[in-house]
Formats: structure tokens, sequence, C-alpha cells
């Protein structure tokens, strides 16, 4: 397979200079240019709490954007994480008791090795790579996050999976007793996510276990989550305990709670809305009061990579 | 029981009334400038529509909680506080309104367009607020005196703009539907309330 490297987007092709120029101009006339929810921020690494441990080793790749990542602070306190409440600080303020380490995966289904295996026997062989994904989520905001982690298809295949193995599903640890979102059945608990295999496989794909140098904090889905970067972020589930290759299609935990809304596919597209809100545009986050919405790309801006993987398919049937 | 006299209710309760109303606003600006410690977070604009969006509606629920608690307590000066909470929701609800036109939209008229009409959350937002201004204009003496009979008619307006809102708060909620369902139960008894003293009144009003 011809792998095509990311067309890389600038900022500048996104937030239109106008836009950006404007803002300055505002801000410089309102006087206003130390406040805090009026400007863009940047993460040094002093901003990084000294808690959350350093991950060595990691390699750049070759597929992260250019794109400024948004501040730790953003992406370490704006979540959906519906396991620990359903507002966006919920997760960073109920995750405090949650207890990633130790931790085992079970990998079942139809491949030729299965069976529990702790994450330190999971990550072993593999080299962590930092990948900077742009985040599209399906409630039209958007990110960039300087993820660190593993190409899934790179894992998947250390445990042979069999041709029966059509699709890939995953699912999120059960734990109320640290999880106080899941003391509510708001989903079907546990969180259920999946991948058709070529998805899965697909080099864009990547099991993250960091970001921004260090191991995930628990309200991103330590310490393993699935990131898909053309796909909306519901469908990279978080705090994964179990791996399965499927012959049909798996659960999964949104489209079973509204079928008419979320779709198993749930590919980035401005051209298939929302049924209650339009997907055209998304809000990046964190550009501040003054900043517009801005068009959202195709597969998030990674049709070059992933659009063959649809080819033929009815993008606004298999939503 | 006692009641406050005229002077206490003008020169005490209604300018601590006032100024309980505006503490939302007041935490909002200061939020908004980053200033007192308060701070709007990584979204400021989607956490400025909810939280003027949720005052907005309590603060409309305390309207329409005043007239039952004035027919149970029998505390008329209640009545005297309805004004301003309602002009006090017409103000947070034009915030809203403005933080998602501007901010939220950048004025983008097309998208604007076809959110009022595709979208039934904000068809109902706008309805909501088409109402509230109505009311909002008609609240002086002179309106009150010039409309007669129908004024009180034409104010029944804000049990609509009650449903028009819970359901406007239901419908955009992703899946967890517990808050809007705890408003809407608000506003259901607080309108079977009324309902109740409605039937009271005419029982009595047969039996004499």
């Amino acid at each position: 397979m011809l792998i095509k490297k990311p067309r890389n987007i600038k900022s500048s092709d996104i937030t239109p200079e106008s836009v950006y120029l404007n803002r300055r101009k505002l801000l410089q006339a309102a006087g206003l240019s130390g406040t805090a929810a009026l400007l863009p921020q940047v993460t040094r690494a002093a901003d990084i709490p000294a808690r959350y441990r350093k991950l060595e080793g990691i390699i750049k790749s070759p597929y992260s954007t250019s794109q400024e990542p948004n501040p730790f602070e953003d992406v370490s306190t704006y979540n959906n994480f519906y396991e620990f409440g359903t507002n966006k600080s919920d997760p960073v303020d109920n995750s405090g008791n949650f207890k990633p380490q130790p931790w085992s995966v079970t990998i079942d289904g139809a491949a030729e090795v299965t069976g529990t295996f702790s994450f330190e026997d999971i990550m072993a062989p593999h080299t962590l790579e930092e990948r900077t994904y742009r985040l599209r989520c399906v409630e039209a905001w958007s990110m960039v996050v300087p993820w660190v982690g593993i190409p899934l298809g790179d894992l998947l295949k250390r445990f042979k999976p069999t041709s029966n193995a059509k699709y890939v599903a995953f699912e999120t640890i059960v734990r109320p007793s640290e999880m106080p979102g899941q003391h509510r059945p708001i989903l079907d608990w546990p969180y259920r996510e999946g991948l058709r295999i070529d998805e899965a496989m697909h080099p864009l794909t990547i099991l993250a276990t960091g970001l921004y140098g260090v191991e995930l904090p628990n309200q991103n889905g330590a310490p393993l989550r699935l990131v898909v970067p053309w796909k909306y972020g519901f469908k990279s589930i978080k705090s994964i305990v179990r791996i399965s290759f499927t012959e049909t299609m798996p659960y999964t935990s949104w489209s079973d709670a509204l079928p008419g809304e979320y779709g198993f596919y749930a590919n980035v597209n401005p051209e298939v809305d929302h049924p209650r809100w339009s997907q055209a545009r998304e809000r990046p986050i964190g550009a501040g009061f003054f900043a517009s919405k801005i068009p959202t790309l195709m597969l998030n801006g990674y049709a070059e990579q992933v659009a063959g993987l649809y080819t033929g398919m009815d993008l606004a049937k298999n939503f | 029981m006692n009641f406050p006299t005229t002077r206490q209710v003008r020169w005490l309760i209604k300018p601590v009334w006032f100024l309980a109303c505006l503490a939302p606003f007041v935490w909002l600006t200061l939020a908004v400038f980053g200033l007192a410690g308060l701070s709007l977070g990584a979204d400021p604009i989607e956490e400025t529509q909810d939280f003027i969006g949720i005052w907005a509606l309590r603060l409309l629920l305390v309207t329409l909680a005043l007239t039952p608690l004035r027919l149970l307590t029998g505390q008329v000066w209640l009545i005297q506080l309805r004004r301003m909470t309602g002009l006090y929701v017409l103000f947070y609800v034009s915030i809203h309104f403005l933080n998602y036109l501007i901010p939220d939209q950048g004025l983008d008229l097309g998208a604007i367009t076809e959110d009022i009409v595709e979208r039934s959350f904000i068809t109902l937002g706008i309805a909501a607020l088409t109402c509230l201004i109505v009311l909002g204009i008609t609240s002086t003496h002179g309106w009150r005196r010039r409309l007669g009979r129908r004024w009180q008619k034409l104010h029944r307006l804000v049990y609509a703009i009650g449903i028009l809102a819970c359901t406007h708060f239901w419908w955009q909620v992703k899946l967890d539907t517990l808050e809007p369902t705890i408003y809407a139960g608000i506003l259901a008894v607080l309108l079977g309330v009324r309902v109740y003293f409605r039937l009271i009144k005419n029982r009595k009003a047969q039996q004499s």
C-alpha cells in the first residue's frame, strides 16, 4: 500500500489572516493583551505538572501536523469522558482516584495469540512515537494534541489475526468506585467502540499512552487509549481493557444510544450534518473569544491518506 | 405574618433583589477578563453560552414562582419583584443571543439562517426571545394602561416562554437529560400550582 505523507496544513490556512489580525487589533485597542480568556496560549515544558511521568525514547513521526498544539491546560481540562461525568470539567475534577496501574488488556477473538497481558508486556516491543494530530469532536469543536503512542496495526499484527478478523472491537474498563459517572446508566457501560480491520491497521491509527511527552493524565484515557484522527473524537475510546477481533460489526456505544445521530463509521465529514447541528464548521478550542469558527475539512484533513478506505461507499448513509 | 412596608420594599428589598439578579452578570464579566481568579476555561464562548443561558432559565422560573408564592403565603409585595426579574431574563437571554450571533457564529448570516430554519432547538430559542422582547416592551406602566385587560392576556405568554425555554434546553443536550428534566419538572410544578388555584377559585365561585 502506498502511504502518502500528510499534506501539511499551516495554521494560517485554517484561521484566516484577517481574523487573527483583527483579533490582535481589537485586543490592542481594548488594552487587554494580558487577559486570560481572550488570548491563545502556548505550552512549555514547565507548564506540565511534575506528577506526570516523562516518557523516554520518543521518536518524531512524519504523520504529525505542523500546526501548533493546544496548551496542556486545554488538553487536560476540556474533556468528554462520561465515565467521570458529562461536563467538560468533570473528567479532570473526578478522575483523581482512578488507578491506571497496574493494568492489563485482554486480547481475544479471531486471532492465533489471545490472552490477558500486562500493560508493560503489551508495550515492550514498540517504539513510542509523537503524533501531533487534529482532534475533531462531534460537538463541532476541535483541538490539536501532541499524542505519544504506537501504531495500532503494529500491535495487532503480534496477535496474528485470522482471516475471520473483519473488525476490531474495544472496551473501556468498568470501575464505578473510581469512575463516578458509571453510577448512572447514561451509556450502557462498558463504553465500547470498534473499527473495520483495515481502519485499525491504517498507519494513522494509534494507541496512545501519553501526550506532551508525559504519560496520559487520567482524564485523557490513561493508561491506554485509541486515537483515530479522521473520525469524530468519540471513536477514540479511552482506558482500554479489551481488544477483540470479530467477524461481524461490533456494538458501539454511541450508535446504540442514539442510532439516528451517531453511526459506526463517524468519519469527520463537513457535508453530513448531525441532525441537531451543522458539521460544516468547527470552533478551535483555545483561540479565545474573538476566534471565528473554521471550516471543517473532509476526514478532518486526512482525506489524502484515508479516503481510499471508503471508495464506493455512500458516506451520507454510512455516517 | 408580618408584611414589609411599601418603603421597605422600595428602598431595601428591591435594591437588594436588583443586585442579587445582577450577580451572574458580574461573575461573567470577571471571568471574561480573568479577574478575581475566575476563568471561562478552554472554550469561553460555549461556557458563556451555557452559563448565561442557565441563569436566564433560573430567573425565568423565579419569575414564575412569585405568583404561586404570593398565593401560598399571602405576601402580596412579592408581585412587585416580578417585572424586574422578568426584565433580567430578557437581559440574560439577549446576552445569550448576542454571544451566539457574534463570537459563536461570527455574524455569518448564511449559517445563522440555516440554524434558525433547520435546527429545532434554535428555532425555539428565537421564538422565546421574540416573545420576551414583546413582554419587555409592554412591561411599562404606560403600556399596561393602554392595553387594559388585554395586558394580562398578553403577559400569559410567559407560560409559553417557559415551555419553549425548557424544550430548547432539552433538545440541545447530547445524551444526559437529567438537568433539563429537573428544570422541566420545576416548570411543571409552577404551572400546575396555577391550575390548582384556578380550580379552587372556580369551585368557590360555583358554591357561592
